[in-house]
């Protein structure tokens, strides 16, 4: 989403009119009333982001049990009880592998997508809403189906192994499995959103570049990888850190994806458990325990917060890249 | 000129438009407190109330009934209950906690209101001593819930299946096959070795809880915490032997695997993919909620190996934030009563824990039609006044989740039973520590 922000210049004296208190007025109109317009949007942050990121920290501070009258105060006892805490670097590994299975061919699918619709099909404009259909469909809908696709006995995709003389997976109780599994779902709902984001950016491409291109004698293929692709750049970049953004805060999907008894644990063995389930687990059922679920919702956010970094530190210098000195001429 | 108006008009506007709809959000759900009173009932599973709503909507013509939940699993259910407890709000005005939960929620009794203070002292003689006293907090001074059911157990099995694997049918015949759980083992291996393409089990976590608190309620009297409430999970004989039996029958090849409330679990039912369940009375409404009309007639009951057993039953409370106690407290009385209770059992099999209820013809006479009119009063009924409770610990929801967890992992073949039993006995250390 954007937001127009076109700073006016200031407002020039009013024609004619040059009474004293109409002066002021407009002074105090120039100076103030753009704070008064962004208030809203830090307002409502201070409500919905600021305060509950202050009262998550300060809970896991304390020995907090759900249902308590008493929370004392433990200090960083929960933290480095976290750091200890094999389950949590389980479920850490396990939203990475979950993400990267799943960003990295979702982003490649939507690119070539992308490509496709940029060019001169029939029924262009029914071909771009359809691949957003999956992302207006319900999460906890589709992880419910996908569940019992990916079922051990009475899954459709074990039968279609069945069928082509394969063995059937555990796709709930296999780690890799259910990674690939739930992979899937995220890159079903993904793929067309992030399609549509690249097509936009593809479309602001020049066409004489292509024609160039082709002049010079380069095939498809090859003014795909040469032009397409290095124009598109902050645009992946973008998609990427949306991924990042989804794709480390993964719930829906994998605890839909697991039901019957204690689905939190994300399988047997925690295979596919990412933290925030992890988070969830321990600050609701069957734990309780409030103050270590926020210290692991901290932990959370300052990864969350390092990779953000990562990709702002890609960005700048694939960016840059073209232009060393970049950085001086833009306005962004 | 006429820019700087209109825009700020535009910012007041999404600014009021902002705070209304912060208001409505919290704003929303509360009922006046004249007219109608309406009473939200919180459930789980199958408690098989809704005749009895009618009845008493109609005694009491201010009062409405909606009742949220059935079908739900625990695991769905206790985590929200818990939630809206602790938000102080979002609680129906009478809630089912089953007995596991019960110890963690007596710990705080301030959510609940003191049903002692409200003239429930005068039911105590309507239920079982055990269950009664199951309500009470620890100091005895105030009284959390009122007792619904018992879970007396038996072990329902498919006929159809059976006959298909040469094994008799007949429930007394049947009950013969099976005096001790090696004596079960053995007739599944002969059932499996009948290949009738159905597993003789649904899962072995459901097994072993049986047998787990079979074995507990015939000797220590508790499970994982002892009645000092200190973990015993590795030092309790009763534990180690439920693993044991569940490890042989694994071993055997008899689970389906299925694990239990999964959406597999329920497709196995339907499908018809296994042929015994172990069977607390509450489990037949939910046999009959996923296997459907079309397996009526094809399950029957018979007892349970080993010696009886209690697994599960639950407590009916009031939460403090409800904004009807009074009405709330009536109604709560009107479901526990032995009436009350008979009603249920007749809807959807809920054992009685009223002593009252379970003397009273309307059970010990009853049959149920979809287990091919087995006679459920007498099957469940008879052992129920004599059952023996197994205590809950404080985080015994927490542990025994751990300890099913690795019966589960030996059952898929991801740990062998010694690695298994390593794994319960550390996590539920864990756990329990948490």
């Amino acid at each position: 989403m954007t937001v127009q922000l076109d700073a006016r210049p200031p407002a020039t004296p009013a024609t004619g009119n040059s009474r004293q208190s109409s002066g002021r007025l407009s002074r105090f109109d120039t100076r103030f009333s753009p704070y008064l317009y962004i208030a809203p949007f830090f307002l409502i942050f201070g409500i919905f982001g600021a305060y509950p990121l202050a009262y998550t920290f300060w809970v896991s501070l304390h020995d907090w049990d759900l249902l308590g009258a008493d929370h004392p105060f433990v200090g960083a006892e929960n933290y480095t009880r976290l750091l200890a805490d094999v389950d949590f670097w389980h479920a850490l590994v396990n939203t990475l592998g979950i993400f990267v299975i799943s960003t990295v061919p979702q982003l490649l699918a939507a690119l070539w997508l992308a490509n496709l619709l940029n060019r001169g099909l029939r029924g262009r404009t029914g071909w771009r809403m359809a691949v957003l259909v999956p992302n207006v469909t319900s999460t906890a809908a589709v992880a419910i189906v996908f569940g019992v696709l990916f079922g051990r006995e009475f899954g459709m995709i074990n039968w279609l192994l069945d069928l082509v003389g394969l063995d059937a997976i555990e796709w709930k109780s296999n780690r890799l499995a259910s990674w690939v599994a739930i992979s899937a779902m995220v890159d079903w709902r993904w793929t067309g959103y992030n399609a549509l984001i690249l097509l936009a950016a593809m479309q602001a491409i020049p066409r004489d570049l292509y024609e160039a291109a082709a002049i010079d004698g380069a095939s498809r293929a090859r003014q795909f990888w040469s032009v397409t692709v290095p124009l598109l750049k902050p645009t992946i970049i973008f998609c990427a850190i949306i991924a990042t953004i989804g794709g480390l805060q993964l719930f829906t999907e994998p605890r839909m994806f697991h039901s019957g008894t204690n689905p939190i644990r994300g399988g047997p063995l925690r295979e596919s458990q990412t933290l925030t389930m992890y988070m969830f687990e321990n600050a609701f059922a069957p734990h309780y325990n409030f103050g270590y679920g926020s210290a692991v919702a901290w932990l959370l956010f300052a990864l969350i917060a390092i990779v953000a970094a990562v990709n702002v530190l890609l960005l700048r210098r694939l960016g840059g890249g073209a232009r060393p000195n970049a950085r001086k001429g833009t306005t962004r | 000129m006429a820019v700087f108006p209109r825009r700020r008009l535009a910012a007041v506007a999404l600014a009021a438009a902002t705070a209304l709809l912060v208001t409505a959000g919290c704003g929303g759900g509360d009922e006046p407190g004249d007219g109608p009173v309406t009473l939200t009932v919180d459930v789980f599973g199958q408690f098989g109330y809704e005749q009895l709503y009618q009845e008493y909507m109609s005694a009491n013509p201010g009062v409405k009934i909606v009742e949220r939940g059935t079908g739900t699993n625990l695991d769905e259910y206790s985590p929200k209950l818990t939630q809206w407890l602790a938000a102080g709000r979002g609680a129906g005005d009478v809630v089912a906690i089953e007995e596991g939960l019960l110890v963690e929620y007596k710990a705080n009794p301030a959510n609940f209101v003191n049903l002692l203070d409200h003239g429930a002292a005068d039911l105590k003689g309507n239920f079982l001593e055990w269950k009664w006293n199951a309500g009470l907090t620890a100091d005895g001074k105030q009284l959390i819930g009122l007792g619904t059911d018992v879970g007396g157990i038996a072990m329902c099995y498919r006929k159809d299946l059976f006959q298909k694997a040469g094994l008799p049918t007949e429930r007394d015949e049947v009950s013969k096959l099976w005096p001790t759980w090696s004596d079960y083992i053995a007739t599944g291996e002969k059932f499996v070795a009948a290949k009738t393409g159905a597993s003789f089990l649904d899962a072995a976590t459901n097994t072993f809880n049986t047998i787990l608190l079979q074995t507990a309620g015939n000797s220590s009297g508790y499970s994982y915490y002892d009645t000092s409430e200190k973990l015993v999970v590795d030092s309790n004989p009763a534990v180690r032997q439920a693993y044991d039996v569940t490890m042989d029958i694994i071993d055997s090849g008899l689970s389906g695997k299925y694990g239990s409330w999964s959406e597999e679990w329920v497709s196995a039912f339907k499908q018809s993919k296994f042929a015994t369940i172990a069977c607390p009375a509450w489990m037949t409404g939910v046999i009959e909620a996923n296997a459907g009309t079309g397996a009526q007639g094809k399950w029957d009951i018979a007892q349970v190996p080993g010696n009886g057993g209690n697994w599960g039953g639950s407590h009916l409370a009031v939460p403090k934030q409800s904004k009807h106690q009074a009405e709330a407290i009536k109604l709560a009385k009107f479901l526990t009563s032995a009436k009350g209770q008979i009603g249920a059992f007749k809807a959807k099999g809920p054992l009685p824990s009223s002593p009252q209820a379970l003397d009273d013809p309307a059970i010990t006479g009853a049959t149920n039609a979809y287990f091919s009119g087995a006679p459920v009063g007498t099957i469940f009924g008879t052992g129920a006044k004599s059952l023996k409770p197994v205590y809950m610990g404080p985080k015994n929801q927490a542990v025994r989740t751990e300890v099913e967890n690795a019966v589960r992992t030996v059952e898929l073949g991801q740990r062998s039973p010694a690695q298994g039993w390593t794994d319960a006995v550390a996590n539920a250390k864990k756990a329990a520590a948490k």
